[in-house]
């Protein structure tokens, strides 16, 4: 006879147990383990387990005031979710805000900005939102209007870098935690590889960046699956944002992103494979690290006179929006010829345009 | 046979944004029993309007979209060979879209 669930619904084979607990029905295969896991277990193993990242590599100091970079996506109100409930459960003593940047999107940020306001009351953590009008005088829409579709994501990933350290200023906060997951963190690796990029190559997959920089940054879902992420979420039953942003160009990264998921339907462990490799990477080369000094205009950190939002400004401001686009540091004279042909697919440590996790 | 389905992460934008549809939707192939390789393709032919490359791709879904039948993993169930029955309930979710 078959068993039923609940719902009085047949299980036809469906009905394997949880291979943790030996009760309840597995409701999901772990990427990573490939354990077959009920819901319970499964929310106890996906939050111990950021628990243990966060603690191993002391992300966190009690009575620390964090920012968490969010933008309504699945990443971000997962993790906003997931660090307000360990912090009362292991009592971290830290005080969580939210941060969203409004980069002046019609029909997809002010969207997307509703869902974190939702946010801020179901998880009662203040909200501060900086936008690009406030801080550059210009939306994304404008500046769209004014560049087209061609490099939209240089800018759009160039303000918001600077914008949430801005709005972390603000905040008063001691870090910036993002949603950046293994996927992200994956695909990041195979990119600079792609490029050739090997500062950034061993930079990317370090869990805490910025340390020397005026808000060091983590990403307590370095070793987070996405697919958990998004399960965890629709289980939970987590009220999030998921429409991609309607000015993303998204080619070049779009093919890894779909590298990767071909990879990961093969063999889950690829995914942490990848940051593995990414990590063992060791720069023995002359590649320089540029020197830091701050902008000439507005004090921000910067190897050079101006910083990058600066020279983008001037430009925009101008009527020149050309200036500033392609510059590259840190390479040698033959290489910048190549990195300038790959205008519009350069703002590579961030995600796609448009998502705030980065 | 009676089926929900249920579209989110962004998917819901390929079938007219409208997220949960109730159809009806018959063995295929003169078989006797629904598996979700043939609702998938029902689901392309009838439901999806835009983009079907970013639901399917070659006879599955996308790499990247979850599949839940009545709340449990289809990767436990068989994938593309799982059998449906009168009142399931089938969730896609794309993890693709934003963060
Ligand atoms: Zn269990
Ligand atoms: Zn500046
Ligand atoms: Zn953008």
């Amino acid at each position: 006879m078959e068993e039923a669930d609940g719902n009085g619904k047949s299980m036809k084979g469906r009905g394997r147990l949880c291979c943790i607990c030996n009760k309840r029905r597995a409701a999901l295969k772990r990427p990573k383990t490939l354990e077959q896991i009920c819901r319970e277990c499964f929310y106890e193993v996906f939050e111990e387990e950021i628990h243990q990242v966060i603690v191993e590599n002391q992300l966190f100091k009690p009575g620390e005031r964090i920012a968490l970079g969010a933008s309504g996506g699945k990443d971000s109100t997962v993790l906003a979710y997931v660090l307000s409930e360990l912090n009362r459960r292991h009592n971290y003593g830290l005080d969580l805000f939210l941060l969203s940047v409004d980069e002046g999107i019609t029909g997809y940020r002010d969207d997307s900005l509703e869902t974190v306001k939702r946010n801020e009351i179901q998880y009662g953590l203040p909200l501060k939102i900086v936008s690009y009008k406030d801080l550059y005088g210009w939306t994304m829409d404008e500046i769209v209007k004014m560049i087209g579709l061609k490099n939209n994501c240089t800018f759009c990933g160039v303000f918001r870098r600077q914008a949430l350290d801005r709005g972390a200023a603000l905040l008063k906060v001691d870090k910036l935690a993002t949603g950046h997951n293994a996927d992200d963190i994956a695909e990041t690796v195979l990119l600079n590889i792609l490029r050739g990029d090997i500062a950034r190559l061993s930079r990317c997959t370090s869990i805490i960046t910025g340390e020397d920089g005026p808000i060091p940054r983590c990403k307590p879902f370095k070793y987070t699956y996405e697919k958990e992420i998004v399960m965890y979420a629709y289980f939970k039953r987590l009220d999030y944002f998921s429409t991609e942003c309607i000015y993303s160009p998204n080619a070049y990264r779009g093919f890894v992103r779909e590298f990767i998921k071909d990879l990961e339907r093969i063999r889950p462990r690829a995914i942490l494979d990848i940051i593995q490799s990414g990590e063992d990477f060791r720069i023995s080369t002359s590649t320089k690290m540029p020197e830091q000094g701050t902008c000439e205009r507005c004090g921000y950190i910067s190897s050079q006179k101006w910083c990058k939002a600066c020279v983008l400004l001037e430009g925009l401001n101008r009527g020149l929006p050309k200036l500033g686009i392609g510059r590259s540091r840190g390479l040698s004279d033959d290489r910048k010829k190549g990195i300038k042909e790959n205008i519009g697919t350069k703002s590579i440590e961030s995600k796609q345009c448009g998502t705030l996790d980065f | 046979m009676q089926l929900t389905l249920e579209f989110g992460g962004g998917l819901e934008l390929l079938c007219d944004s409208v997220k949960i549809h109730n159809v009806n939707v018959d063995p295929q192939n003169g078989t006797e029993k629904l598996i979700m390789k043939d609702l998938l393709s029902w689901v392309r032919t009838n439901l999806i309007k835009e983009r079907p490359e970013m639901f399917m791709k070659e006879d599955s879904v996308r790499p990247g979209v979850l599949v839940l039948v009545n709340d449990c993993d289809w990767e436990l169930s068989g994938q593309l060979d799982t059998t449906l029955e009168e009142k399931d309930v089938v969730v896609f979710i794309s993890t693709l879209h934003g963060g």
